[in-house]
């Protein structure tokens, strides 16, 4: 058994129109069912859903000093949205979740 | 002659270092792809078996060679690593997890030895092409752990320092560990998806070895793979077509390269030095696919190049069939590529006109290949100078020294 980190990621500029209610019921729906199967199996360890990245702090290390800048990655477009922590058998079982 | 002891057969003195060297190449993969199930670490498998060879090194000269070398060597491998790790006490820990304190056999070589054990070769290949490994990463372990190939060579094959292959074979082997990349032969709903990375690094292995005159050895080994999984997977269509693709590819490489060490294109090559054998064994697999009709990318290429060898002359090509097939290829594999190739074989069946039409419908702007083709249909058509340019551009691009030196010389022969 291994622990595995799903990974979440959602483009910058690509979130999207705010979902109406309906469609958010639903995607509530559907994770709370993943969240079920998981417990379940007994893969499921941990999971949290993030705020959006302008709420992100980065922390550099330079020097022996610690520099904060606002974050997340300038450079990076995508940014982590969310995330799982399981427990499952190999890297197969594990990218099984992806697809769901 | 005296039997030697040990129950050999060969005399002694008949084995030497080469002998025992070819063996491991044969061996080699069979070998650790076993232990790495045993064991259930690539390392320690890797080990196990350098250990075995070194052993048969000391003692098949004086005994003579075992009946079965590679279960030998397989069996003596896998009793050496159990006593090694029943020494360590971390070792101990790992047998007990295993549950592998079984009954060993010590009467190595002489009792049963392993059992059929290819499917573990099978796993091992879908481990090392598992396509959360980059491609690099898969083709190097392809070919050190399957091939037998020492870093350094797999280093060479790549124009690689050895130190740079060295880490990267052992980032994967350690991503394999810590991601539990799983040792086993997907199930067959994922087979396509599978299969298809395995398959692209045989065929990237022999293209490396292609483009390297001075390195038979990645053409022989990949040829070896698509052998190897062509018998571990009889019933998968592409695997065949891409050791048929292989093996008439192959029969021309003495043809490709002239004594002067520049390069023959189709059009220029000495038909007589292609090797009938390889294209018999080639247009038997085609065959067999044809009857099978399930084609693919892998079997329309082998196709392809079947009917390239049918021909005596270029000039006595049947384009016709050529152009069929890539028909069909570009409709399985709709890429700007074999576009490009459908493309040039329409040039010969309608004349360069059209050819050079199709090319302009292309988005293939610094692809060494295009800019090549564009100058030999411009040749053709007589507009001289807008092929010297086409032909500055493609030596600009070409990836070896032999085909630089074809270009720069203005291309075939033939047709001008």
């Amino acid at each position: 058994m291994a622990r595995y980190l799903l990974s979440t990621h959602t483009v910058a500029g690509e979130e999207g129109e705010p979902p109406n209610e309906q469609h958010m019921r639903e995607t509530y729906q559907r994770l709370a069912t993943i969240e079920q199967e998981m417990s379940e199996r007994g893969a499921w360890v941990f999971s949290a859903r993030l705020h959006g990245p302008e709420t992100a702090t980065v922390v550099r290390v330079a020097g022996g000093e610690a520099l904060t800048t606002d974050g997340p990655f300038a450079e990076s477009k995508e940014h982590l949205a969310g995330f799982y922590m399981i427990d499952e058998e190999d890297l197969d079982a594990a990218l099984g979740w992806r697809r769901r | 002659m005296a039997v030697a002891e040990g129950g050999g057969i060969d005399p002694p003195g008949a084995i030497d270092a080469a002998r025992v060297g070819r063996i491991f190449r044969e061996e080699w993969g069979r070998s650790v792809a076993a232990l790495i199930r045993v064991l259930g670490d690539i390392d320690l498998a890797e080990d196990a078996v350098q250990e075995a060879f070194a052993i048969a090194l000391r003692r098949w000269p004086s005994e003579g060679l075992p009946p079965n070398p590679g279960g030998w060597i397989t069996t003596t491998a896998r009793n050496g690593a159990i006593d090694r790790l029943r020494r360590e006490s971390r070792g101990r820990d790992l047998l007990a997890d295993l549950a592998l304190l079984a009954p060993r056999d010590d009467e190595v070589g002489t009792t049963e030895e392993e059992g059929p054990v290819d499917d573990d070769r099978l796993r091992l290949i879908f481990t090392c092409c598992h396509p959360a490994l980059s491609g690099e990463a898969q083709v190097a372990l392809t070919l050190r752990l399957l091939g037998g190939l020492s870093t350094e060579e797999v280093a060479r094959g790549f124009l690689v320092a050895e130190p740079t292959m060295a880490k990267r074979l052992f980032r994967a082997k350690r991503k394999i560990k810590a991601a539990r990349i799983p040792y086993r032969v997907p199930a067959d709903h994922d087979l396509p998806r599978r299969l298809s990375p395995v398959l692209a690094v045989i065929y990237l292995i022999y293209t490396a070895g292609l483009g390297r005159a001075d390195e038979p050895l990645l053409c022989v080994e990949a040829i070896r793979l698509a052998r190897t999984l062509s018998v571990l997977m009889p019933d998968e269509p592409e695997v065949a077509g891409l050791l048929a693709l292989l093996l008439l590819t192959e029969s021309r490489r003495p043809a490709r390269l002239r004594v002067d060490g520049s390069l023959a294109v189709l059009t220029d090559q000495d038909r007589r030095l292609w090797d009938r054998e390889l294209i018999q064994e080639g247009q038997a697999i085609v065959r067999r696919c044809l009857r099978r009709n399930q084609p693919g990318p892998n079997q329309l290429q082998a196709a392809i190049n079947a009917v390239h060898a049918d021909a005596a002359t270029f000039e006595e090509t049947d384009w016709s069939q050529i152009v069929a097939l890539y028909d069909q290829l570009l409709e399985l594999a709709p890429t700007p590529v074999v576009a490009l190739n459908r493309a040039i074989a329409i040039g010969e069946l309608d004349g360069p006109a059209s050819a050079l039409e199709l090319l302009g419908e292309l988005e293939l702007d610094g692809y060494q290949p295009f800019h090549a083709a564009r100058a030999d249909l411009l040749q053709r058509l007589g507009r001289a100078e807008e092929a010297a340019t086409e032909y500055q551009r493609a030596a600009a691009l070409a990836p070896t020294d032999a085909e630089r030196d074809f270009l720069s010389r203005g291309g075939r022969a033939g047709r001008r």
